[in-house]
């Protein structure tokens, strides 16, 4: 196993895990819409951290640039998010998530 | 130990605690301050596997537009109190001990993955040249194509937070 300056790539994978797990811990524990899209974003961050330390550790550039099209994309997707959140709020007033069951069977 | 293991460490705490701190703090403005920590953190990381491009875009694009994004809208909308009153009391239990399994299973089935050794570690991977080099080549389209998708994000949004379409 190839070292880059003496950490082995197996502690970013578990590092990332761990990233990954508290978002996704976030997702289900919080009840308020906003909290819950940082969490995601936090997952998303874990992911590009796990891709990020790959494409070092194998000497490959694409997978950066991979992670440069997520952090697009989710730049995009932010933008969107929000709007629909503060619409959201506008129309029911509140971003709990356990009043907005209306799409609930 | 050296240098770079003891700032791999460090940033390691910090990442962790201050996500930690994201999930189980009250306040939705600490929230947000504590994963702006976080992504710090990660580009500590970034800088740390050589990935410099990578590293300023994450600070700008998260620390600089998406945080301000997140702030802006957790201080329009009043939330900065309190806004969870009703939560169920096991809940917080049974969240922490699905995430612990989720934890459990992944890094089990990590562990036994065999991760292949890699073969030559280029330290100039992570540059502007080499990763523009790439994006302009290999991935020029979808770069192209990520431009519509921003014109539709920005169309959408101004769309959605409009108050009332005026005829």
């Amino acid at each position: 196993m190839q070292n880059l300056h003496g950490i082995p790539i197996n502690y970013y994978v578990i590092l990332s895990t761990a990233l990954f797990c508290v978002g996704a811990l976030g997702v289900m524990l919080r009840r308020n819409a906003i909290i819950i899209f940082m969490c995601v974003e936090l997952m998303l961050n874990a992911v590009n951290l796990l891709l990020v330390a790959f494409s070092s550790y194998f000497g490959d550039s694409q997978a950066q640039v991979f992670v440069f099209f997520i952090m697009a994309v989710a730049a995009a997707e932010v933008a969107v998010g929000l709007a629909i959140l503060i619409m959201i709020f506008r129309n029911a007033g509140t971003s709990d998530t356990d009043v907005l069951t209306k799409l609930k069977w | 130990m050296s240098l770079t293991q003891y700032i791999f460490w460090f940033l390691s705490f910090l990442a962790l605690m201050s996500s930690l701190m994201v999930v189980f703090t009250k306040n939705a403005v600490y929230s947000v301050l504590s994963l702006i920590i976080t992504f710090f953190a990660i580009a500590g990381h970034y800088l740390l596997l050589n990935a410099q491009f990578l590293a300023a875009v994450h600070i700008i694009v998260y620390a600089g537009a998406i945080m301000v994004l997140f702030l802006y809208v957790i201080m329009m909308l009043n939330q900065n109190k309190d806004a969870e009153p009703n939560k169920h009391p096991y809940l917080m239990i049974i969240s922490v001990i699905a995430g612990g399994l989720l934890m459990l299973t992944l890094v089990g089935t990590i562990k036994g993955a065999e991760l292949p050794g890699s073969t030559i570690v280029d330290a100039q991977v992570g540059t502007i040249e080499k990763l523009g080099q790439v994006l302009f080549t290999d991935f020029l389209l979808p770069f192209e194509v990520s431009s519509i998708l921003f014109l539709a994000a920005m169309v959408g949004a101004v769309y959605l937070s409009k108050n009332k379409l005026q005829s």
